[in-house]
């Protein structure tokens, strides 16, 4: 798999090192070069797609004061190491790695770059140049949870994870804990995949999924397949990182919306500004991160009306998916009446509520 | 497990296994003739976005399976021209080719992006296809009884017909083919030819039947698991349905198990799932073993394979 990753390295290098015969040669001002590590490919319709909507977006807002290059399919494991060092050595003075699996791999070249700036997704490493951001995702599971425990009938409930890692996981409890003030007896059944983009596998896994019995399924992996496996079995589901209703008109209910944009333009505006510090940054709906996309019309007034008041609550800071009383899968209580888990308890999140039901 | 859901089962097993047992189905073929072909991943991506492509202007998914064929053998005869008269390295070409297929899959399919198309399922009459229990016969799509019958037909083809002679001679002792007036390198590229319109098939079926859409490498990896096949199947095509499915089964109790599916039973809970993932690759070991246990002589695989042909004259 190197070697494919190195092909699209060098496509994306090609294209970089012509950009700036155009750019700093012919303006005063130094242009900031920005770069950015892909997991998947940008065509995937999901997570990639959206963190490249969310670059396209910082390039138009901040126009000939940015250009931008990135590298996408990269691997999670010691390959992205280089591909991240040859981002810094080609002049990029901000990157953002857009992935959990690249944490150890950005601290490592961060500490030989101590003038560039790096930006670590999902992760929670920091160093003087690298922060972390991350995306409150699981606001916006707990209203597809809320829509799911009102939707099935059978009252077992489908997750097709990637890897159990506390972005998932914390997905993973926030949508069933959101089920369950729907549906009391809610039940969950999880798969991981072991891969965040296989649509053959994620599609397998979703058939096995309602073949466990449930009868609507939601996805933290980036394609759309197991939605157009629902689709044809006439059930149900929710996008993830993008709106995909065009893959299953019928069965996408909605989905989150991952918009990156706007944190992408505010750290290259600091960047240029000279006011970039090191952060730790969890955004959610309140700003605009985490967006539910349009509901299907076939989804009854009430349950709208409920979707809509854990939006508004989250809006206003009223509600907490989070809130005691929380237990987990043994029956252990991990969350008392009336607390609420703070962030730094939900970064490092490994166990599930009680009613999830998966062999990992 | 109730008898509908063991049925659906059996539907989502095939579904795993069909285009790993038509890559593999093609490149047993293109190694009976002595020419080891390491491009099926990137043939497959091509017959997928040519299949979804086609299947996209004309809205025909048959003649999006042609496409697909002809994109496959495309690619194989691309790397017939490279091993075949420029005699390059096998290994190398055929990495080349996996690497190329993907890139060029990924540039086509970028007019393709979130656009879908009628999934290619069953032809059967609905009171066949979608009965809950004879769906287990009539519920696939044709590809899926192409696949069957292409098993049959590559078994009889190696076993019983002169052509077929020729093509395993060739694969066994090339020069000795070549000696008594058999074109070695014309036998290859016919070969390598159906091998990929094979895998281009194979790869058709993510695009227009599992998931009908294009996405950048949605093949995900099946092509070097239809390679493991081959050699788990000693190059037999019996054996290689077998092993397609079984494969598939495989793949599928690693998804089983992960949902909790084998909970209950004594022991089995405590596997790590990844056990299960491991499993395609551990049993194709475990043949190669077997094999060479049996017949210490030499092993089953053709003598020339993956060996350049040089006559002396």
């Amino acid at each position: 798999m190197a070697i494919l990753t190195r092909r699209n390295f060098i496509q994306a290098a090609g294209a970089a090192a012509t950009l700036p015969m155009l750019g700093s040669t012919a303006f005063a001002q130094e242009k900031l070069k920005v770069g950015f590590i892909y997991l998947g490919p940008i065509g995937d319709y999901g997570w990639t797609w959206a963190h490249n909507k969310g670059r396209e977006e910082m390039q138009a807002a901040l126009g000939d004061k940015v250009e931008s290059v990135y590298v996408e399919n990269v691997a999670e494991d010691a390959s992205a190491t280089p591909l991240i060092r040859d981002l810094a050595n080609q002049g990029c003075k901000l990157i953002f790695t857009t992935s959990y699996g690249y944490m150890d791999q950005t601290l490592e070249v961060a500490a030989e770059f101590p003038d560039v700036k790096f930006e670590h997704c999902t992760g929670f490493k920091m160093a003087d140049n690298v922060s972390v951001y991350n995306s409150r995702f699981h606001e916006g599971r707990a209203v597809l949870g809320t829509i799911a425990g009102m939707t099935s009938k059978t009252g077992t409930l489908g997750y097709l994870g990637s890897y159990k890692v506390p972005e998932v996981v914390l997905g993973v409890n926030s949508f069933l804990l959101a089920a369950q003030k729907k549906n009391p007896d809610a039940k969950l059944k999880v798969v991981f995949i072991d891969s965040w983009f296989d649509p053959p596998k994620e599609a397998a896994a979703t058939e096995t999924l309602l073949n466990l019995g449930a009868d609507i399924v939601t996805t933290h992996t980036d394609s759309p397949a197991a939605l157009q496996i629902l689709e044809q079995r006439g059930l149900f589901g929710f996008g993830q990182g993008a709106d995909m209703s065009s893959f299953a008109p019928t069965a996408h209910l909605t989905a989150i919306e991952d918009i990156w944009g706007p944190h992408y333009t505010r750290r290259a505006q600091a960047v240029l500004d000279g006011t970039w510090k090191s952060e730790n940054i969890w955004e959610g709906m309140v700003d605009g991160t985490v967006v539910i996309s349009p509901y299907n019309a076939s989804l009854p007034a009430d349950v709208v009306a409920e979707a809509d008041k854990i939006k508004a609550g989250y809006m206003d800071g009223s509600f907490d998916i989070f809130t005691g009383p929380i237990y987990d899968t043994e029956g252990t209580l991990r969350v008392e009446e009336g607390k609420v888990l703070t962030l730094e308890e939900l970064a490092t999140q490994d166990w599930f509520v009680k009613g999830v039901e998966t062999a990992a | 497990m109730n008898l509908e859901i063991i049925i659906l089962t059996i539907l989502t097993i095939v579904g795993i296994s069909t285009p790993i047992l038509l890559a593999g189905l093609g490149e047993l073929v293109v190694e009976k003739a002595g020419v080891l072909n390491l491009g099926v991943e990137g043939m497959m991506l091509l017959g997928a976005i040519a299949g979804f492509g086609v299947t996209v202007f004309t809205g025909s998914p048959w003649l999006g399976i042609a496409g697909a064929a002809i994109a496959g053998a495309l690619g194989g005869l691309l790397f017939g021209f490279f091993t075949l008269t420029l005699n390059s390295n096998q290994v190398a070409t055929g990495l080349a080719l996996t690497i190329f297929g993907t890139g060029l899959s990924s540039l086509i399919g970028l007019s393709f992006v979130g656009r879908i198309v009628a999934p290619f399922g069953s032809v059967f009459p609905p009171a066949l296809s979608r009965d809950p229990i004879l769906k287990v016969i009539f519920g696939y799509s044709p590809i899926v009884y192409f696949a069957l019958i292409m098993v049959v037909l590559v078994w009889w083809f190696l076993r019983s017909t002169r052509a077929g002679l020729i093509l395993r001679a060739v694969g066994e002792n090339d020069l000795s083919a070549h000696s008594i007036g058999y074109s070695v390198i014309g036998v290859r590229y016919a070969a390598i030819a159906f091998g990929g319109a094979m895998a281009g098939i194979g790869g058709a079926y993510f695009s227009l039947v599992i998931t009908p859409m294009w996405a950048e490498r949605m093949t995900a990896g099946r092509g070097w698991i239809a390679l493991a096949l081959v050699v788990f199947a000693s190059w037999k095509a019996p054996r290689l349905l077998v092993g397609a499915y079984f494969f598939g089964f495989l793949m599928w109790l690693e998804l089983y198990a992960k949902g909790g599916g084998l909970a209950g039973l004594p022991f089995i809970p405590s596997i790590p799932s990844q056990f299960w993932a491991a499993m395609p690759y551990l049993m194709t070991v475990v043949a190669l073993t077997l094999i060479s246990l049996r017949d210490r002589i030499g092993s089953s695989a053709p003598a020339c394979l993956g060996k350049p042909f040089l006559p002396a004259n």
